[in-house]
């Protein structure tokens, strides 16, 4: 293992993501991400924020193992994601749920069909997933509408289901890239709720996103990329009041 | 479980994308149709020409009144040539007797004359090298030819006509393969071209499958089975054909003629067990080749 992460595991407690010194630049020559250094802990809340092209979705498919990262290491609960074996990479992922601006549902089956896809496709067995994909949907508010398909079904709500997708598993680490890109600003509201909801049962939560208005109400850590760099990182202090709300709930 | 699910799947694709795996069967229909006919006649032809490369020798006719010593000296010359394999004598009575085996008549009106001469039959050692046996036994001038014995009346070889059948039924070859091969590959690329169709068709399932930590023979597997299914739907369909066309056509036509069933040739068994791995042969080919390149998992 890399020599600094047990340094910044013991310095930061249980690093759930480390990037140390992460550069990618893409086949073309374009620089996605330099030299970022990061670390983010079990349960955190953190955004990504910067202007359009600083790389956010950059981070985000770097830490999928979309493709590999050109310099640096990434490490996921202390392991070096940049080392393992691309046979390996199915159940690294299926230990990071992920949420799309574009949601990624499967047009021609029912929402029910969508979320249970994600789990038959990684070997669930049928009871597991006649027992799992009720209990999210409902959790995320959608039980009413199992089979409707997703083109019968507001923005919204397919982000609910796309979200309900991504955490069907409990998986340990949410990462979404713009979830609210596509959304009106009180549908957005809703989404934010229910992944901050999702953050409070223990999950770590990442999140890119435009919508600085949300970044400010919200009041959570947030790094700030700029051109490829890691140009602020923030901790705010306290809860808004209508988060708090939220957890009332 | 899994199974189940690869295989709703992959009828899901089929469903989708149905003409280009239509086009893709029946391409792999019809080569395996032709590969059926060709096969048996490559077989039929090659036998039949082995047997007559088997059948390429040298008569030595001799002179009525040749002497014994003669004889023995013209033999041992012959059996002494490297490229000579065995030497046969064929006495007068033993040609007559072989003229009545193959034309009865002829023979009839022969009655006790017998005009046929004696003669050495010579097996070359390799069948291309009949002209060198000939050619050691008389040489040519001024039109005049001359034997290195007495004793020879004629010389004779079929080596002329034979060359002749030997390359019509090797360029008739050559024509087939190049047509079977341009028709394997032609049905390769048709497959192929289906599943990268139903890649594309089913990319958003293979997004989704990547982002949820499928493993990539999870991802696969669908497109493996339609190709497998579009090879062996067209290939099992060939042979059906093939054998509606057996017994319709050429058993009662081999009834008839000898011809046909004269030549040893391959089994309709053993041929249709050829035919269906070959046709799976040509999808999983296109398929992997295309899995491959387009299925970036
Ligand atoms: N596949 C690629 N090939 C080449 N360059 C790329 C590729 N993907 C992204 N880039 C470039 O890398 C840089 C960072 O892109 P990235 O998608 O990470 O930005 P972003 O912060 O997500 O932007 P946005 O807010 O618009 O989504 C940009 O300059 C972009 O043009
Ligand atoms: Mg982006």
């Amino acid at each position: 293992m890399h020599a600094s992460s047990a340094e910044h595991l013991s310095e930061y407690g249980s690093a759930v993501v480390e990037f140390d010194d992460v550069t990618k630049v893409y086949d073309d020559g374009t620089v996605g991400l330099e030299n970022a250094t990061t670390n983010i802990r079990r349960g955190e809340f953190v955004f990504l924020v910067g202007p359009t092209g600083c790389g956010k979705s950059t981070f985000i498919r770097v830490l999928m193992k979309e493709f590999e990262a050109t310099r640096g290491h990434i490490f996921i609960a202390g392991r070096d994601i940049t080392r393992l074996k691309p046979d390996r990479v199915p159940f690294l992922r299926r230990n990071i749920g992920a949420v799309f601006q574009d949601f990624k549902l499967l047009p021609n089956r029912t929402v029910y069909d969508n979320v249970a896809y994600s789990l038959l496709v990684t070997g669930a067995s049928r009871s597991e997933i006649r027992e799992k994909v009720p209990h999210i949907l409902r959790l995320v508010g959608l039980s009413t509408k199992l089979h409707n398909y997703p083109d019968q079904l507001s923005g919204g709500e397919q982000q609910r289901v796309s979200v309900a997708r991504a955490f069907v598993n409990h998986p340990p680490l949410l990462i979404c890239d713009e979830p609210t890109g596509n959304l009106d600003p009180e549908t957005s509201l809703g989404i934010m709720q229910l992944i901050y909801r999702i953050n409070r049962t223990g999950t770590t939560v990442i999140v890119a996103t435009h919508d600085q208005g949300m970044v400010d109400r919200m009041r959570r850590r947030v790094i700030e990329l700029r051109d490829g760099h890691i140009v602020r990182d923030e901790q705010a202090a306290g809860y808004t009041s209508e988060f708090s709300a939220v957890d009332a709930q | 479980m899994n199974f189940r699910f690869f295989m709703s799947e992959a009828i899901r694709t089929l469903r989708r994308n149905s003409a280009p795996s239509f086009a893709a069967l029946m391409t792999v229909m019809i080569t395996t149709i032709v590969l059926g006919v060709f096969i048996p006649v490559t077989d039929a032809t090659t036998g039949a020409a082995n047997e007559i490369r088997g059948r390429l020798l040298v008569d030595v006719y001799l002179k009525d009144d040749a002497t014994q010593a003669e004889l023995t000296a013209l033999r041992r010359k012959l059996e002494q040539n490297p490229d000579v394999k065995t030497v046969e004598y064929i006495s007068k009575d033993e040609a007559k007797a072989s003229l009545k085996g193959a034309l009865k008549d002829a023979a009839e009106t022969l009655g006790k004359e017998n005009p046929l001469p004696a003669s050495y039959r010579v097996t070359p050692r390799d069948p291309a090298e009949v002209g060198k046996i000939v050619d050691a036994l008389e040489s040519i001038e001024n039109g005049k030819t001359t034997y290195v014995s007495p004793a020879i009346d004629d010389v004779k070889n079929r080596e002329d006509e034979t060359d002749k059948i030997l390359s019509i039924t090797g360029g008739v070859k050559y024509a087939m393969w190049g047509l079977a091969i341009l028709l394997v590959l032609t049905s390769t690329l048709l497959v192929g071209n289906t599943i990268r169709l139903s890649i594309y068709a089913r990319r958003r399932e293979v997004e989704v499958m990547r982002m949820v930590g499928a493993t990539a023979w999870f991802i696969r597997w669908p497109f493996v089975i339609e190709g497998v299914f579009v090879g062996a739907a067209g290939g099992v369909i060939a042979i059906l054909l093939l054998l509606i066309a057996k017994q319709t056509i050429v058993d009662p036509l081999s009834e008839s003629f000898a011809l046909f069933a004269a030549p040893e040739t391959i089994g309709f068994l053993p041929l249709a067990i050829l035919l269906l791995v070959s046709a799976m042969g040509i999808s999983a080919a296109g398929s992997g080749f295309t899995l491959r390149r387009f299925l970036k998992l």
